[in-house]
């Protein structure tokens, strides 16, 4: 008896929590007729303002308004929670499961759990890399090499003969595999002097800016895989005494605002946005899938670029 | 560090007293626990200015230093500040796991401080102290668990370890919290006298805990807890106010590196700000010839091992070394350093070496 009662007892107790999450996300227990889709969505983490923005953009668009029941999760980039969460999503057999994988591999697993659950899944943002067939409906998000490729073209046009320094996000995940493909794959690997890691973070590409710029003293460009590091480039190379955007030039990915700031003040040459206001995208295909409705495999969200003739108003004007 | 060396030396020297040869005494160097980190760092920064001509050069710029040397010193006073708490915890034969989850707390708190109350210098003050004060609560209550509930180091400090992070997200409201406050920047980023900031709170805390631990008897107490607990009890040490404060001084160091480490950018990233620097930390104890079992320790081990893992940091990219093997590399030298430094491997080398080479009288052992 005792035995039995006790599984009961937790999932009670799991149920009254998921109860909580639902009420957390703002979601009024008044929509729940049949027709609010159930959404449960893995953010990998909260480690830029970029994905701040894309968080935002989701919660903005999934509302109880829109017809959405969302349960947010953030993994704190790390996939032992990801994939926590996505089997938490499994248990609760809501409509759709849509998440931005932290790293590419390693989820083989859980996405043959949400196949064998018939729940469909869109990929956000992120790819990934697995030997489960056709495991998810639609994928949204930027093309990872398309914006390195476009940052490639422009060093090509403005600086052929540049010297350049790779400035590599966290190494195996998209966003570095793919810029850094697309990038190299139009500059030449014989004009990168050298490559190193800054994780995606400040504090990180500062200080491999600090080495590279005693290793490779001929270095006179630096592309790095977002704005964050870019923007510990400029300390850096300040700290050096020379002058980022002329001495050395800076072309990073990203476009969030303090990036654009710094392309507004002529310390970044180049600035390749990676538009994280796709929330309404992402519902749009969540309504279709739902409804039985094609969608494409693959929903590229449209990225510009700027160069230092962006305007304050232009910064102000964005949404992140 | 002057106790091991009294402890080692008669060890070391007793097999050959009427011969006391340049061997013997070069035999004794290379057995201080120091000798092998040392070497490593020697060998890796020259190898650095070899290969990089131009590495080594300390210039004056805008008044203040700059170099290569300069970065180092400045970068490894994080590893620096967790390093002592951690060796001080370690010498009781305790664990800190949750040093850099405090790092994130403490920065999160300052700077949200100063976003919601303005960028001046007094606020900045303040920030620091409520930032600090933070670490040291947070220090003394893994103190409590462990000493006071008589939980396991190991579990209880990985309780913050885990949660510390959800904490800083939570005073952050889970947005990375950027701010601008010129004199919160310095604390990373200033320079006294010439002399980059952190490096001066490095040295200033070091001496003030080698003083403390050192020239008392904190010290010695400390270590004795580490090598016997009951022991030291029933001697009458009390060993768990002792034990509790040591956790207090490890949070609170590990809430000043997360101010350092944090300041420069201001922009407190509950997710990364110090993530994975609890291993680090442990590794520069241990690199420093600090035992992870308790007892004996080492504060200049420490000062040295925090300057060899921020040097082989810097190298892997003045080597040139692609980024996919950077972690082998690093690896590579650690290993090196510890099988260098085990006593056990250098008896059986010295011991081979001893049974090709017959002529020369061996030890006793």
């Amino acid at each position: 008896m005792a035995r039995k009662t006790f599984p009961r007892t937790a999932l009670a107790a799991l149920s009254a929590v998921s109860l909580l999450a639902l009420g957390a996300c703002g979601s009024g227990e008044a929509s729940g007729g049949g027709d609010t889709i159930s959404v449960g969505f893995s953010q990998l983490g909260a480690e830029s303002g970029w994905r701040t923005a894309n968080t935002e953009s989701v919660k903005g668009n999934l509302t109880a308004e829109n017809g959405f029941d969302l349960t947010f999760v953030d993994a704190q980039q790390k996939q032992e929670n990801q994939i926590k969460a996505l089997r938490d999503f499994i248990a609760q057999d809501v409509d759709v499961i849509a998440f931005s994988p932290v790293i590419e591999t390693g989820w083989d697993e859980v996405l043959q759990e949400i196949k064998d659950a018939e729940i469909p899944l869109v990929l956000v943002d992120r790819t990934v890399d697995t030997t489960v067939d056709d495991p998810y409906v639609t994928w949204i998000g930027a093309d990872f090499k398309q914006e390195g490729i476009t940052a490639g073209e422009w060093v090509v046009e403005n600086a052929p003969d540049a010297k350049i320094f790779e400035l590599q996000g966290t190494l195996g995940s998209g966003a570095q595999v793919d810029r850094e493909e697309g990038f190299d794959s139009i500059v030449g690997e014989e004009n990168i002097v050298g490559k190193a890691t800054g994780n995606f973070t400040r504090a990180e590409g500062k200080a491999a800016v600090e080495a590279a710029l005693q290793a490779y003293p001929e270095m006179n460009l630096i592309f790095a895989h977002n704005d964050d590091m870019g923007l510990g480039a400029i300390e850096a190379i300040e700290a050096a005494g020379k002058v980022p955007g002329v001495d050395i030039q800076i072309v990073t990915i990203d476009g969030v605002k303090d990036g654009l700031k710094a392309l507004h003040d002529k310390k970044f040459n180049y600035v390749v946005e990676c538009n994280p206001a796709f929330g309404d995208q992402i519902a749009d295909a969540i309504t279709k899938i739902v409804a039985g409705e094609e969608v494409p495999k693959e929903t590229i969200v449209v990225d510009k670029a700027f160069d230092q003739t962006i305007t304050m108003e232009e910064i102000d004007a964005r949404a992140f | 560090m002057s106790a091991p060396t009294a402890a080692r030396a008669p060890r070391a020297a007793a097999p050959q007293p009427r011969r006391p040869s340049l061997l013997a005494d070069l035999r004794r160097v290379t057995r201080h626990q120091l000798f092998w980190p040392v070497a490593a760092l020697v060998v890796l920064v020259l190898a650095c200015g070899v290969y990089s001509p131009g590495f080594l050069d300390v210039t004056i710029k805008d008044d203040h230093l700059f170099g290569q040397p300069i970065d180092i010193l400045r970068q490894s006073v994080t590893p620096l500040l967790l390093g002592l708490g951690m060796c001080l915890v370690i010498a009781t034969g305790g664990i800190d796991l949750s040093v850099g989850a405090v790092m994130a707390i403490s920065l999160a708190v300052s700077l949200t401080y100063i976003d919601a109350t303005g960028p001046g210098t007094g606020t900045a003050l303040v920030a620091v102290a409520i930032g600090l004060v933070t670490a040291l609560l947070i220090g003394a209550f893994n103190g409590f668990l462990v000493t006071a509930l008589g939980i396991q180091p190991f579990i209880a400090t990985m309780i913050l370890m885990v949660a510390g992070r959800g904490i800083a997200m939570l005073v952050t409201e889970g947005q990375i919290t950027t701010t601008a406050s010129p004199a919160f920047k310095s604390i990373g980023s200033g320079f006294v006298l010439g002399v980059p900031t952190p490096v001066v709170i490095g040295a200033v805390v070091f001496v003030l805990v080698t003083v403390l631990v050192r020239r008392t008897a904190l010290g010695m107490l400390v270590e004795s807890i580490g090598i016997n607990r009951e022991a030291s009890r029933l001697a009458g040490v009390r060993a768990r106010g002792l034990e509790w404060s040591v956790y207090a001084i490890c949070g609170l160091l590990a809430g000043l590196a997360g101010l350092v480490y944090g300041a420069p950018t201001m922009a407190a990233d509950a997710n990364n700000i110090g993530l994975m620097k609890e291993l680090d930390a442990i590794m520069v104890v241990v690199l420093g010839g600090t035992r992870l079992d308790g007892g004996k320790f080492s504060l200049a081990g420490v000062v040295v091992g925090s300057l060899l893992l921020t040097t082989i940091e810097r190298a892997v990219i003045i080597f040139h070394i692609p980024s996919q093997v950077t972690p082998l590399f690093k690896a590579l030298v650690l290993i090196i350093v510890c099988l260098a430094a085990s006593e056990r491997l250098r008896k059986a080398v010295t011991g081979a070496v001893g049974r090709l080479v017959p002529a020369r009288p061996q030890e006793a052992s």
